[in-house]
């Protein structure tokens, strides 16, 4: 069985929100209708967004980790959200595992994202229904588009690749390698809904210093033994008395 | 979570003519088994189903005013199988459609109104465990996750329409009068234990998420620096309160005089003189303070997904 996700490194991201301006850009302009985007530029700017990036700091001063932190919908393996909804508007995807909602049979009660323990759905305040990522289903298999554009808005903008997209059951796929190799792992296992996208962790970033590199193991001096200068605890240069 | 007064009025107002119903075939039913002397009163049946059936609809109504989109509602039939909001959105109608039938049953003096009045009797228990569900069984709203939340919708729903049905048969049966007091004193008084009961549970929960399992980073200071944009949200707005405790506080002692103790008092009273009016009062007092109750029920849970929005920037 195929269950698509995002696999995101949080030791690359840098918090830049390419992915967060991208989602938004493919998804307004999607057949769905607009997201909402109300009073952009004055006091109280508020809108619909698929996809967020937030930002803590662990640890404590001088030792600290700033961590960009980017949460869209999890596409979750048993998705709380969806045995709730009284229309059945929201599904999950049998083919590829992708969470939906069915615009057309939302009728707006909230029921579900007061089921979801990560707040990633959103009501559009303009259309009235219940919204959220779609894994951008309409790109990943657009003919459409060219072979390596079909892939989420958030995963092409993002600059330094911290976001991989591919099918987590296919153990050879890279989202499956990175989570496995790389300790991949799931937010608030406690609530059994298996969320489809992972998260990498931060890793400890290590330089060896090598004895070999730091002295040269084949300097032509060491070879013949003649040091240039007087041995280590003989006078030095500048103690003329003793030179 | 923000208390949606539309959710407040349709769980009061149904509550309310559900526990209305249950008092006025209770009567019937000790009628039948002759375990009283019944008054051979129309009226007072019919009247009964009216109100209870008037009270329901107001609060399906209420439910309308929740929807973004009601000229969709009807689909929300659809997953009784798994949605317990779906299963209320079936169990409303159908214990409404039987409630009418037992009041023309007793405008028309069939025969059958017992028959119809159990199925609605059966039909109101579920739709009580239907409301009550809809919050239960969110998981991770802790607040909510307990048999009490059903328990309760349950006895505050009977407890204020068999104070109703005090008032009201106080005006239309007085000889039944009383005997509604006596049991709507001691629903009442079951109701304010198990509130309190849910209230001390409530105050013990440890939340089962934390920012560290929120992000997945075990450290155990961690310290959020932006939620990601500086305006409100759908998740600000939708699951805040944005009161202060002070005003929480005040909210919790105020339901908690004016759904259980003040009603006790008047509803003792009404008993002891048989006053109509102490008993209607009962009732205004009781239902203002089931009000607040659920608009505190609503606030008091806590959801999750807060903890990814505890500083804007």
């Amino acid at each position: 069985m195929t269950q698509m996700a995002l696999v995101i490194d949080l030791n690359v991201c840098v918090g830049c929100h390419a992915c967060v301006t991208s989602c938004k850009e493919w998804n307004t302009s999607g057949s769905a209708g607009f997201l909402a985007d109300d009073r952009p530029y004055d006091a109280d700017p508020t809108g619909t967004f698929f996809n967020r990036v937030q930002t803590f700091e662990v640890g404590e001063f001088p030792n600290t980790q700033t961590v960009h932190f980017p949460k869209s919908c999890l596409h979750c393996e048993d998705p709380p959200c969806v045995p709730v909804c009284p229309t059945g508007a929201s599904y999950k995807r049998k083919e590829d595992g992708i969470v939906l909602v069915d615009y057309d049979k939302c009728i707006g009660c909230n029921y579900c994202s007061w089921a979801c323990p990560y707040g990633v759905r959103e009501i559009d305040e303009h259309r009235k229904e219940m919204t959220k990522c779609t894994l951008c289903v309409d790109r990943i298999y657009n003919e459409g588009l060219a072979p390596a554009d079909r892939r989420p808005a958030c995963v092409m903008a993002c600059p330094t690749s911290a976001r991989l997209f591919g099918d987590i059951h296919d153990p050879d796929s890279e989202v499956a390698t990175a989570i496995r190799e790389r300790g991949g792992y799931q937010l608030m296992p406690e609530w059994g809904s298996s969320p489809a996208n992972h998260y990498l962790p931060r890793r400890k970033t290590e330089v060896p210093i090598l004895e070999d590199r730091l002295v040269r193991a084949d300097n032509p001096l060491e070879i013949d033994r003649k040091t240039p200068q007087p041995g280590h605890q003989n006078p030095a240069l500048d103690d003329f008395a003793t030179w | 979570m923000r208390p949606a007064s539309s959710v407040i009025f349709l769980t009061t107002l149904i509550g309310a003519g559900q526990g209305l119903f249950l008092a006025v075939y209770s009567a019937e039913l000790v009628g039948a088994l002759q375990l009283v002397s019944m008054p051979d009163d129309r009226l007072f049946f019919v009247a009964g189903s009216s109100i209870s059936l008037a009270l329901s609809a107001l609060g399906l109504g209420a439910s309308f005013l929740h929807l973004g989109h009601p000229e969709r509602a009807w689909r929300s039939a659809a997953m009784w199988r798994t949605s317990w909001l779906s299963r209320e959105v079936i169990a409303l109608p159908a214990f409404m459609a039987l409630v009418a039938l037992y009041g023309i049953g007793h405008y028309l003096n069939l025969r059958s109104t017992l028959v119809v009045g159990a199925a609605a009797t059966v039909l109101c228990l579920a739709l009580f465990v239907c409301t009550g569900m809809i919050y239960a069984c969110i998981k991770f709203l802790q607040e909510w996750a307990s048999p009490l939340t059903v328990v309760n919708y349950l006895l505050l729903g009977c407890a204020s329409g068999f104070t109703l049905a005090a008032a009201f048969a106080a005006v239309t049966a007085a000889s039944l009068a009383a005997a509604y007091a006596a049991t709507a004193l001691a629903l009442t008084l079951l109701g304010a234990a198990t509130r309190t009961a849910s209230l001390v549970r409530n105050r013990g929960i440890k939340p089962k998420s934390t920012l560290q399992t929120a992000i997945g980073i075990r450290h155990p200071r961690i310290q959020q620096k932006s939620q990601g944009f500086m305006g409100g949200s759908f998740n600000t707005r939708e699951f805040f309160h944005g009161r202060s405790r002070a005003f929480m506080r005040s909210i919790k002692w105020g339901f908690l005089a004016f759904a259980f103790v003040i009603p006790s008092i008047l509803l003792a009273c009404g008993l002891a003189v048989s006053s109509a009016s102490l008993l209607g009062a009962a009732f205004v007092v009781q239902y203002a303070g089931l009000i607040a109750e659920r608009w505190f029920f609503f606030a008091q849970a806590n959801h999750p997904q807060n903890l990814y929005y505890q500083a804007i920037s």
